[in-house]
């Protein structure tokens, strides 16, 4: 007999909290992506760790039955490095939305990318604050009329996508939560990932910004609109792949495939040292209502940041041996008296 | 008139001697007065140091903003103090004479590079008439020395540019002073070997600098005398000099040891801390990791993450560093995870004076949080004191799972004095355990985890750190339920939870208050942090004159003594120095209902004794 490890169970991995997001969140979709995908990644609960900031996207740590810490806002990616340098053996997730990720917590999302530090940063953006009741957020589009903006939003919004490349990101992708197996895929690459993972997740907020993103998810909408990024695969869309991606003058183009014959499509490729490419890509759109491309824009290996930080305590080690503190109290001279 | 034969010149035997090296921010004072006060340590005069630093990096050469300082007093008898005036001014510049005479005493000796008194020099320090000519420092025994002229002259056969010549001359000084004050020669021709290795022609240069400023001394007919200063009666043992800042460093270190944790700083350069960062950055042999966040807010916050994965965790900062961290400490409150907080206290509001002492954030730290926040507060009293204060600092946070501030200044983290080195051995063990197993049933008798079911005794939560089989859990901000740790907005369970948090402070055990002076005195002087050096010493005076006086300093600030309000409410009248506009005065007065008077002083320099000793005198013959 064979001694393989007990395997979990989704199950297994929901605590008996009762989930208070509202009836219809797109949050729940995403959950039970993730309670579906721990089994099959073949990690213990102990061992993994969910940090939040502030949202409605903030309160998955309660709903997951591992280590969590709800923490506050926009600081989750900032309590995730400390965790991750002082604990380079977990498995660490950071849950926010598009409020505390871009807005107060834009500053320590993009030095996370920088450093590239071992924990896999999931943004649900739902384009509104949903859990202060409907004010604009970095991501919505200008115009946008709510509580805070009744005579439209003044603001230009970010493209989370954009600004992940921007700020170095070693692994960026994009998914929405329309489409749970291609979640579970792109969670799945993420966790696999050594280093920062970002992962931006179109989330519908069905009380303060309903439907946001059908233009590109719903089902209907996704031949037209959604453009599946596969790696060494030509990035083609449409009914009958009709359509194609091209690079042209310096940005990405969305042409008619028989216009330009099959061997000129982009072929996708996440290695790609430089993000420039990918970057072209993550600026195709505009906004929900024309095609965006979705799945992994980039996925490169890059020193992490807690790895190299133990080899420099190693080769300290090797160099000088073992701290000791009596020598280190007399290391700036001493006399007697 | 010179004659060749050595002469006898007289020496003067002198209990102390109080100097104050002064120069352009680029003329190396800081390392002249160090390696003063490293040579005189050797010898076993008990020492202090006070330097004094300008907040720009090189301020335009030859102004008042860039003058740098660095005062030293030595003595045959144990002091604590770096002496309220100097008695010895070495001025390398006319804008170190502008800036610091008025500090020298009446008669004092100023010992000036006349060369620096040129037309232009003496314009930028703002001088209308030249004062080695003009009379002003006729209350002061004054020898001008051609220091930048004899430096040139005695390193030029080394192939030095008169130019770079310039950088030797404050080893001319302190040859100079070393001669006068009879220090060896050896240690600092060896210290300039070290500190210049690999660069032959300034280790010359330097060397011959330094011997041209000690044999001046000697030959040239400017000094009456020369003086001696015995060692003190130190307690034997073995000494380092050490500033506020590396103490900390080293108790910080020490803590990690004694609790047997690796040991994780998450912190951000603002002046006066940043020192600690670089020491703590060397460490890493210790298995110190140290992160250098992208602000003052991450930086607490990787503490905070830290701490929750099992690590001993520090944030180092200053006043606005704090003000930035005060939502992150909140939430370390209400995680309930141990957590140091250092803050190295500056003038202030605002960016204030970076590189000047204050003593303002006492407020800050014990009120700095939204809502009921409360932290404890350790203050130390000296630079060698850091090192225990950081200890004990470790050992509340760790018992009672909770972030403690640590509330230094820049005067103690500047200033030095020997430390008599401490037996390891007798540190005290600060370990404490993680959670391994459960600590509760369910109703159907099965074990669970209740993560927030405290300890009888300290009130403590239980440490349950990721990678423990069984114990997952999740902690936030939200107000929990007691025991279990659930989002609660019970009103009956937050008065409970705000009650407990409390009480846990209120009940950590620290020690009785200790008077030092005269315990049946009828007057007494309060203090926390930096101004014990001043008040010790005013008891001194105090005493010495014939008045009783007794001295209560507060290590814990938060809580405070158990006894404190009974022992204070013993004396007719307290006073309480404090380097803000009244802080202490206000907690004892809101905690006790005593009256006690504020002595107050908001100038970025610390409490002279002479201060102190007139406050005290006043406040004696008024009652």
């Amino acid at each position: 007999m064979t001694d393989t490890p007990m395997r979990t169970q989704p199950a297994d991995w929901a605590t008996d909290q009762e989930v208070r997001w509202c009836p219809g969140c797109g949050d729940y979709s995403i959950l039970t992506a993730m309670r579906m995908l721990m089994p099959e990644l073949e990690v213990d609960r102990e061992n993994t760790v969910f940090i939040s900031g502030i949202g409605c996207a903030a309160r998955f740590p309660y709903y997951m039955n591992t280590y969590g810490m709800h923490g506050i806002h926009g600081r989750a990616p900032a309590i995730a490095t400390g965790l991750a340098m002082a604990r380079p053996d977990l498995d660490i997730w950071v849950i926010g939305g598009d409020g505390d990720m871009m807005s107060i917590g834009g500053n320590h999302l993009i030095h996370a990318l920088r450093r590239n530090v071992n924990i896999k940063i999931l943004l649900f953006n739902n384009m509104i604050y949903g859990l202060t009741k409907g004010q604009f957020s970095p991501t919505s589009e200008v115009g946008k009329v709510t509580k805070s903006s009744p005579m439209g939003s003044l603001d230009a919004p970010f493209n989370p996508v954009s600004v992940a490349l921007g700020a170095e990101a070693s692994f960026v992708a994009r998914t929405h939560d329309m489409d749970r197996q291609h979640m579970m895929d792109m969670f799945r690459r993420a966790h696999a990932h050594k280093g920062t993972s970002i992962v931006e997740v179109f989330q519908n907020c069905n009380v303060f910004n309903d439907g946001a993103w059908e233009g590109i998810t719903k089902k209907a909408n996704r031949d037209a609109n959604l453009i599946s990024l596969e790696h060494g695969k030509p990035i083609r869309f449409g009914a009958d792949h009709e359509l194609g991606v091209i690079v042209e003058n310096g940005a990405a183009k969305v042409v008619s495939v028989a216009d330009v014959g099959e061997a000129a499509v982009l072929v996708h490729d996440e290695t790609k040292t430089d993000p420039s490419t990918a970057f072209m890509l993550s600026r195709l759109s505009s906004g929900p209502f024309e095609p965006t491309p979705v799945g992994v824009f980039r996925a490169v290996e890059r020193i992490e940041y807690a790895t190299s930080s133990t080899s420099q305590l190693a080769m300290a080690h090797n160099e000088k041996g073992s701290g000791d503190l009596e020598s280190l109290l007399r290391s700036r001279g001493t006399w007697q008296v | 008139m010179t004659d060749t034969a050595p002469r006898e010149l007289p020496l003067q035997e002198l209990n102390e001697v109080i100097i104050r090296f002064a120069g352009d921010s680029g003329d190396g004072m800081q390392l002249t007065g160090d390696q003063f006060t490293s040579i005189s340590a050797a010898l076993g005069n008990d020492l202090a140091t006070l330097p004094e630093f300008p907040a720009e990096i090189r301020a335009p050469q030859g102004t008042l903003a860039g003058v740098s300082a660095f005062q030293v007093r030595i003595s045959d008898f144990a002091i604590t103090t770096p002496g309220d005036a100097p008695t010895v001014l070495v001025a390398m510049n006319p804008a170190a004479l502008k800036a610091q005479l008025h500090n020298v005493v009446q008669g004092g000796a100023i010992i000036i590079n006349s060369d620096a008194f040129t037309e232009r020099n003496l314009e930028k320090a703002g001088y209308e008439s030249n004062p080695l000519e003009d009379g002003s420092l006729d209350g002061y025994r004054c020898y001008p020395v051609a220091m930048s002229q004899i430096t040139r002259d005695a390193v030029a056969v080394h192939g030095v540019k008169p130019r770079d010549a310039e950088r030797s001359k404050n080893f001319f000084a302190l040859g100079l002073i070393s001669w006068m004050y009879t220090r060896p020669v050896e240690p600092t021709m060896e210290f300039i070997s070290t500190k210049f290795h690999g660069r032959e022609q300034v280790i010359q240069a330097n060397e011959a600098a330094f011997q041209a400023g000690y044999n001046f001394g000697e030959t040239a007919e400017l000094f009456e005398s020369h003086y001696e200063i015995k060692p003190a009666p130190l307690p034997s043992g073995e000494y380092t000099n050490v500033t506020g800042n590396t103490a900390l460093a080293w108790g910080c270190v020490a803590a990690g040891q004694l609790a047997r944790l690796p040991i994780f700083l998450g912190s951000y350069p603002i002046t006066p801390a940043s020192d600690i960062l670089h020491d703590l950055s060397a460490l890493k042999h210790f298995g110190v990791r140290t992160f250098q966040a992208e602000d003052e807010i991450a930086a607490a916050a990787s503490a905070v993450g830290a701490a929750f994965g099992g690590a001993l965790a520090f944030t180092t900062t200053s006043g606005p560093g704090v003000a930035l961290k005060g939502e992150t400490l909140g939430l370390a409150v209400s995680l309930e995870l141990p957590m140091v907080v250092i803050d190295i206290q500056r003038g202030g509001p605002s960016t204030g004076l970076p590189t000047k002492p204050e003593q303002a954030d006492l407020m800050m730290a014990m009120y700095g949080r939204h809502s009921e926040s409360p932290m404890p507060i350790v203050a130390p009293r000296s630079p060698a004191d850091c090192f225990d204060a950081a200890i004990e600092a470790c050992r509340i946070a760790l018992r009672y799972r909770t972030p403690v501030m640590l509330l230094s200044d820049g005067y103690l983290a500047t200033s030095s004095e020997p430390w008599l080195l401490p037996d390891i051995d007798s540190l005290p063990d600060i370990g404490v355990d993680f959670q391994r197993g459960f600590n509760g049933t369910n109703e159907d008798g099965e074990g669970i985890f209740l993560p927030y079911l405290r300890d009888p005794e300290t009130l403590a939560r239980p440490w349950a750190i990721p990678g423990t089989p069984d114990l997952m859990h999740r902690v936030g901000g939200i107000e929990k339920e007691d025991e279990t740790g659930n989002i609660s907005y019970d009103p009956d369970n937050h008065q409970k939870m705000v009650e407990l948090r409390a009480a846990k402070i209120n009940a950590i055990e620290v020690p009785d208050a200790e008077i030092a002076g005269d315990a049946d005195a009828s007057f007494c002087i309060l203090g926390w942090g930096s101004t014990w050096g001043a008040i010790d010493a005013t008891v001194a005076r105090l005493q010495e004159a014939g008045h009783k006086v007794a001295h209560v300093h507060l290590r814990n600030l938060n809580p405070m003594p158990k006894d404190l309000g009974e022992v204070l409410a013993r004396f007719e009248k307290v006073i309480c120095p404090e380097m803000n506009d009244g802080q202490l005065v206000n907690l004892i007065r809101a905690k006790f209902l005593l009256d006690i008077k504020a002595v107050n002083k908001m100038n970025g320099v610390p409490f002279t004794t002479g201060e102190i000793e007139a406050a005290a005198l006043a406040a004696i013959e008024a009652s």
